[in-house]
């Protein structure tokens, strides 16, 4: 009934081409948008912006990342932990190197390191498939985080061993350090997050985004179309682990403002996968619903005990916490293994002829 | 070396009547073994602009191993293949993509997550050249050449009638739809000889009635020359100019089908002959 696009005709390929053709979309899209840039920044406590906001932002960053190397081009990885990592010490180094060049730069720049390391691990993706492909990316994982522990070059010889971000000024606002605001983080972090999104659902709709998926699909049918396997693959590497770098980046700039090798270890590297996995393969919006799902519920349950007037000690509500989500996570994959973004997609199919589907 | 191949095999709708027709591909003394095993034994044939070859043989004859070796899938010990008249080095599959090979698949081999008109598009990569960043932009260039392939690929979609399912994702379709989706997504690379692998198999009799005139109309409209393995006899000897037959990795006849239909070895292949 609210749902319906009869009466909506596209009288050209242009109009049938658009991101969201649906005139609904389209007003659903503007709502989150100016819910994300207008209504939360003037309602929500620094609580909300630190703990909920800036992390969800950034995971859905690094889903997107993960999300176009397995969710779209097939190949399975389990280095976006370490390829963050490097976009984090990539950073740290550029702004350490060039205090004075613009952070934000600085931030976008460390995804091109990230880049170019993601697709040298990328290269066994032309022999190797699946499972086998997951392992050698598991590699890049070890290995990389023995760099970030190992040579001290990289963390400008700490003695903590641990990157912590300098105090750093854009356009005469604190953007990162101690100081910064979380309100100013949160829309470097918002900007960031909402423009990668959107350039990336326009390469994913066009001939480098079609590319990818036919990789993923049916890789020899590909190759006879004229699909360079390996360059395709790569670039795939690339782009990811640039987003995925960017999103490392972003994690300790914004978000944690110090951080140590073990914040990019392999754990990080699974939380990831799981959000793409359940938010949806080959879905940018699911990748948003995945990071939501595994970030901010168990954050939030841990505030339901309280607020319905139990006194629970902290460590039972955070061994709750964890069984709740882990049921919930089961509970999710088989309603659909295919993850939030079909179950939404049902959803709207469904809602389509509410409320007389006959 | 085609014995058989004379003037009047060739068909009568052809534009240039009369004149000897150019060889598009020739395949000579090519033989393919894997370890022991001889797939392809001394092969040689030709195919010429603007026919229908069919290739044809019993099961396990080296038919699909032999349009592996054209579009380069195979290498073969020996022989040469001559595409558009120069010999052919040993290439990759995407090389004899871009040099206008295109084919579809015994069993089918569309992109299942994909729509029917992300599939039928896909076969335009090559044509599209937009670089990354342009990508990135979307509007303006990358829009623009999106739009232009968009077109040809809806002419494609007209011609094969299938509108309606432009938006489904082909694994949801039924298995003639999909064959039939296949033969657009080659369709749109807009090849020079097209290869199709059993394109009847599994189909209906309406389902092959439609395939077939597909086959000629894109034959005769779009000249586009095709070389086809299948096994319903009756399609093979009214679609093709010309037939080759393999049995055992072995070239056993080639000529017009009225010949191959009549020659001995090929009556023995199929019914057997006690030894």
């Amino acid at each position: 009934m609210f749902y319906r696009e009869a009466g909506q005709f596209k009288t050209s390929y242009k109009a049938d081409q658009a991101l969201f053709p649906i005139l609904q979309d389209r007003v659903g899209l503007a709502v989150i948008l100016i819910t994300a840039f207008a209504v939360i920044p003037a309602l929500a406590n620094d609580f909300f912006l630190t703990s909920i906001m800036i992390p969800f932002l950034v995971f859905s960053l690094a889903a997107i990342g993960l999300n176009i190397l397995t969710g779209f081009c097939g190949q399975l990885s389990l280095g976006t932990g370490a390829f963050m990592g490097v976009g984090a010490y990539a950073a740290y180094k550029l702004t350490s190197i060039f205090p004075d060049a613009n952070v934000i730069v600085m931030v976008l720049l460390s995804g091109v390191f990230s880049a170019a390391i993601g697709a040298i691990f990328g290269l066994p993706s032309l022999r190797i498939k699946g499972l086998y492909l997951a392992v050698t990316t598991l590699a890049a994982q070890f290995f990389l985080e023995w760099c970030f522990i190992r040579i001290p070059w990289l963390y400008n010889y700490n003695a903590s061993g641990a990157i912590e971000v300098p105090h750093r000024e854009v356009f005469g606002i604190v953007a990162t350090g101690a100081e910064a605001t979380p309100l100013a983080r949160y829309f470097i972090v918002l900007g960031i997050t909402v423009l990668i999104t959107f350039l990336m659902a326009n390469v994913l709709r066009g001939r480098i985004g079609r590319s990818w998926m036919m990789i993923r699909d049916m890789d020899i049918a590909a190759e006879l179309m004229g699909i360079r396997p390996l360059q395709t693959k790569l670039m795939a590497f690339a782009v990811s682990s640039y987003i995925c770098g960017v999103a490392g980046a972003m994690m300790v700039f914004f978000w944690l403002n110090a951080a140590e090798p073990s914040s990019y270890s392999i754990r990080l590297s699974f939380q990831v996968l799981f959000m793409v996995i359940l938010g949806g393969l080959g879905s940018l919006g699911g990748a948003f619903m995945g990071a939501a799902f595994i970030w901010i519920l168990p954050v939030v349950l841990k505030f339901v005990p309280g607020l319905l007037g139990f006194d629970l000690a902290a460590e039972t509500v955070e061994h709750a916490t964890f069984m709740i989500i882990g049921a919930l996570i089961i509970f999710f994959l088989i309603v659909e293994p295919h993850g939030f973004a079909r179950l939404w997609q049902i959803a709207k199919q469904k809602l389509r002829v509410w409320p007389f589907p006959y | 070396m085609n014995a058989f191949v004379t003037e009047k095999t060739l068909p009568p709708s052809d534009a240039n009547e009369g004149t000897e027709r150019e060889l598009l591909l020739r395949v000579d003394n090519v033989s393919l073994s894997f370890g022991g095993v001889k797939a392809i034994t001394d092969i040689s044939f030709d195919i010429q602009k603007g026919e229908i070859r069919a290739i044809i043989g019993p099961n396990g004859a080296g038919k699909t191993s032999m349009l592996n070796v054209i579009n380069g899938f195979y290498h073969p010990q020996e022989g040469t293949i001559t595409w558009q008249g120069q010999v052919r080095r040993k290439m990759k599959p995407y090389e004899a993509a871009s040099q206008g090979i295109a084919r579809t698949f015994q069993n089918v081999a569309l992109f299942k997550g994909m729509t029917t008109l992300d599939n039928i598009m896909s076969g335009r990569s090559l044509r599209m050249h937009r670089n990354f960043f342009w990508q990135l932009l979307w509007r303006g260039p990358a829009e623009r050449e999106e739009i232009e392939h968009r077109r040809k690929v809806e002419d494609i979609i007209d011609f094969l009638e299938i509108q309606a399912i432009r938006k489904t994702p082909v694994g949801r379709l039924p298995y003639g739809l999909q064959k039939r989706v296949e033969l657009g997504r080659a369709l749109a690379m807009e090849p020079d000889l097209l290869l199709l692998d059993e394109p009847m198999a599994g189909m209906n009799l309406e389902e092959k009635e439609d395939m077939s005139r597909f086959i000629i109309d894109v034959n005769q409209e779009f000249g586009t020359t095709i070389a086809l393995i299948e096994h319903d006899m009756g399609v093979v000897m009214d679609l093709s100019d010309r037939v080759v037959v393999l049995d055992y990795g072995k070239k056993i006849a080639d000529g017009p089908p009225e010949e191959v239909q009549a020659s001995q070895a090929v009556i023995d292949a199929y019914l057997g002959v006690s030894h």
